[in-house]
């Protein structure tokens, strides 16, 4: 910078801008040329499929926990565009590294919705994934941010072997917090891994709200300091959140290097089933961001284009009602793990030392 | 001697370094990183070498960031590889611990066996050398109470290899403590023979029928030296080097405490739920019966661990190891 700016002798090093992209209003009218991804009509209408499936079963999920059949659950109504467009661009090798609101990614990859209602439900053996295709993928990361530095850890597994192979992280807005993620922005950056950063930013984390949560103008921006592409996304426009994705694999895929895209939603529901967002978070709030609703906007985009109708919509209720309460038998249907579990899986094999202790379990089944 | 082996007087450190060139040359999922272990060969030298024979694929200087190095080692050991990285100094360990407890050691009872996280994490251990603050820590009874983890520490050349090995060849997570004080100070001829030494089993290091010492790491030293001292008074010390701390073989100590009556368990880490109150409380339990004197216990006291001007009256010395010894054979 030349003196007399500042009034100091120093020189402009750096300087960064932030980008926001969005294809659909909340109207879902087009405000922009639409990327190349949003020309077939049934990939259109699969997002929104998997984006209505992901409310239903969230919806579901709530009401099983509400009437003692599901154990806390944490909710992800408002914010479906995410998790949908994240997997939508992923390819099968690639590998899913979630929190805990990417039901919706979680299912289009493969992990079936009975197993994720046993994990809910109280049992471990809901994250084994039966579905070859998700074999690899971790299971949801409950320590908020923990999981940023397992993926920079798969990606790094991929890059070292020479694999053509992504890994994809989801957090939310208040693990930007942590230093895990700025460790993990940071080694990324350092090493040009293969891995995408997926900031959900609802706005919320559990009751606090995201101008307390930090001081910088974007989420988006702290990926910068550890050298990372960074983009900011219209958060409830799927065709925008899987274009910014498409494009950041393809940035990882060509061995340049990792990317954050930060996610703008909101979290229309409670934390999760344990919390009341009446607490902290006026009603005239939420009502105010419904209008944003990512499933209304995709609806009004396909209905305007002649892809969809009322017909459609309850013909895509009635199959999601039908296969959610399958799932739902299934996961009612499903044995209590055996006691024995416990040890099971502690080690490879079983140490001699904990011999007794399973014994002990054992002899006390039944208490 | 097989053709492929060579024997050679070494210290732990370069037992370590033979084990790491010997996981490296048998399994290519081996990787190594951490702060300063590639070019420079770290801070102690364990990895000397390695990065110029094996390359920066194998061997990864990291920046300096211990919650990452945990972190990176679970995300890469899900995806089918073996790190074994190094945390330079105990006192650095505690960030790391988030990873350890949370993820490492869990994964594969929360998939059920889908994921499992076969790391090793090498961390130096004690005190002793005279090194700065945070230098001289000994929380293995934090790293032993976490389900899941496999806690080892060796107290010569020769367990340094094999237990390492050993270490790496596990599909589970192991903490494998390094004692400072040993590094350059104890040397013997190891065989790189490519054998582990058995995990989860205390070992017998010297016989005796009088009075049974349990010890671990570095403090092995005064602890074999106060056995000594023992023999020219005429009392026969049986040595037990617990080498493998968790799972913990309380067999063996079992074993040998029912033959000697007496127990005194030596440990450089603080007193209050210290390992040696569990070795103390599986005897309460087990041996109740056999003992002829309460079990004793010779260890760090519980304060903060003192810079280098008073670290040797903060370690056990052989004349308190030598006093409880005393106070038990006292007894009946």
């Amino acid at each position: 910078m030349a003196e007399g700016q500042t009034g100091k002798p120093d020189t402009l090093v750096a300087a960064f801008e932030i980008r926001r992209q969005q294809y659909l209003d909340e109207h879902g009218i087009a405000v922009a040329t639409l990327p190349a991804s949003a020309a077939d009509p049934q990939f259109l209408k699969r997002l929104y499929r998997a984006m209505s499936q992901a409310r239903a079963f969230d919806a579901k999920c709530v009401n099983l926990q509400r009437t003692g059949r599901l154990g806390t659950y944490a909710t992800a109504l408002g914010q479906e565009a995410v998790p949908v467009g994240v997997a939508s661009a992923m390819r099968e090798r690639d590998v899913l590294v979630p929190s805990y609101r990417e039901g919706g990614a979680q299912i289009w990859r493969g992990v079936r919705m009975d197993e994720l209602l046993i994990y809910w439900g109280g049992d471990e053996s809901g994250n084994a994934y039966a579905d070859p295709r998700v074999r690899h993928d971790l299971p949801v990361c409950i320590t908020v941010g923990n999981h940023a530095l397992h993926a920079a850890g798969v990606a790094t597994a991929f890059k070292l072997r020479g694999e053509d192979r992504t890994a994809v992280c989801v957090f939310g807005d208040g693990a930007t917090s942590k230093g895990d993620v700025y460790e993990a922005f940071n080694v990324a950056g350092a090493w040009s891994l293969p891995v995408v950063f997926v900031i959900t930013n609802n706005g919320w984390a559990i009751s606090t709200p995201l101008e307390r949560q930090t001081a910088a103008k974007t989420l988006a921006q702290k990926g910068l300091a550890g050298g990372l592409q960074v983009l900011q996304v219209d958060g409830n426009d799927v065709i925008a959140v899987h274009d910014a994705m498409q494009e950041a694999l393809e940035f990882a895929r060509a061995g340049v290097g990792a990317s954050l895209i930060e996610c703008l939603t909101y979290r229309l529901n409670d934390h999760n089933t344990a919390d009341d967002s009446t607490r902290y978070r006026e009603h005239a709030e939420v009502e105010a961001r419904w209008p944003y609703c990512p499933l209304k906007r995709m609806r009004a985009f396909l209905e305007n284009r002649g892809l969809w109708s009322e017909v459609d919509e309850e013909a895509l209720q009635a199959e999601l009602a039908s296969s959610i309460e399958h799932s739902v038998a299934l996961y009612l249907a499903h044995t209590a793990p055996a006691v024995d579990s416990m040890f099971a899986y502690l080690h490879a094999e079983l140490p001699a030392a904990y011999l007794a202790q399973q014994a002990d379990a054992l002899q006390h089944v039944d208490g | 001697m097989r053709c492929n082996t060579s024997m050679a007087e070494v210290n732990v450190i370069q037992a370590i370094n033979m084990a790491l060139r010997r996981a490296l040359e048998d399994d290519p999922a081996v990787v190594i990183f951490g702060q300063d272990v590639g070019v420079h060969g770290g801070v102690f030298r364990a990895t000397e070498g390695l990065y110029q024979r094996y390359g920066g694929k194998r061997v990864l200087d990291t920046p300096l960031a211990e919650t990452m190095i945990g972190g990176l080692a679970v995300g890469m050991s899900t995806q089918g590889m073996k790190p074994v990285c190094e945390i330079q100094f105990q006192g650095f360990l505690y960030p790391v611990l988030d990873n350890l407890a949370n993820h490492a050691s869990r994964l594969r009872t929360r998939t059920r066996g889908r994921i499992s996280c076969p790391i090793v994490l090498r961390v130096t251990h004690g005190g002793g050398v005279q090194a700065p603050e945070h230098h001289s820590e000994a929380i293995e009874s934090i790293l032993a109470h976490i389900p899941g983890l496999r806690v080892v520490i060796p107290s010569t050349p020769a367990k340094a290899y094999g237990l390492l090995l050993s270490a790496i060849r596990d599909p589970d997570p192991v903490i494998f403590l390094e004692p400072t004080r040993l590094y350059r100070s104890v040397k013997a001829n190891v065989e790189d023979s490519g054998d582990g030494w058995p995990l989860d089993c205390c070992d017998v290091v010297r016989e005796g029928d009088d009075l049974t010492l349990v010890a671990w790491g570095a403090m092995m030293q005064e602890t074999l030296a106060a056995a000594s001292t023992l023999a020219e008074r005429g009392v026969s010390a049986e040595v037990i080097d617990v080498a493998t701390i968790k799972p913990f073989d309380a067999e063996t100590v079992l074993r040998s405490v029912s033959k000697t009556g007496r127990c005194v368990i030596v440990h450089e880490a603080a007193r209050t739920a210290g390992f040696g109150a569990e070795i103390a409380a599986i005897l309460a339990e087990r041996a109740m019966t056999a003992l002829l004197a309460p079990v004793g216990r010779v260890t760090g006291y519980d304060v903060v661990m003192p810079l280098p001007k008073l670290e040797k009256r903060y370690l056990p010395t052989t004349g308190r190891i030598l006093a409880a010894c005393e106070r038990s054979l006292a007894w009946g």
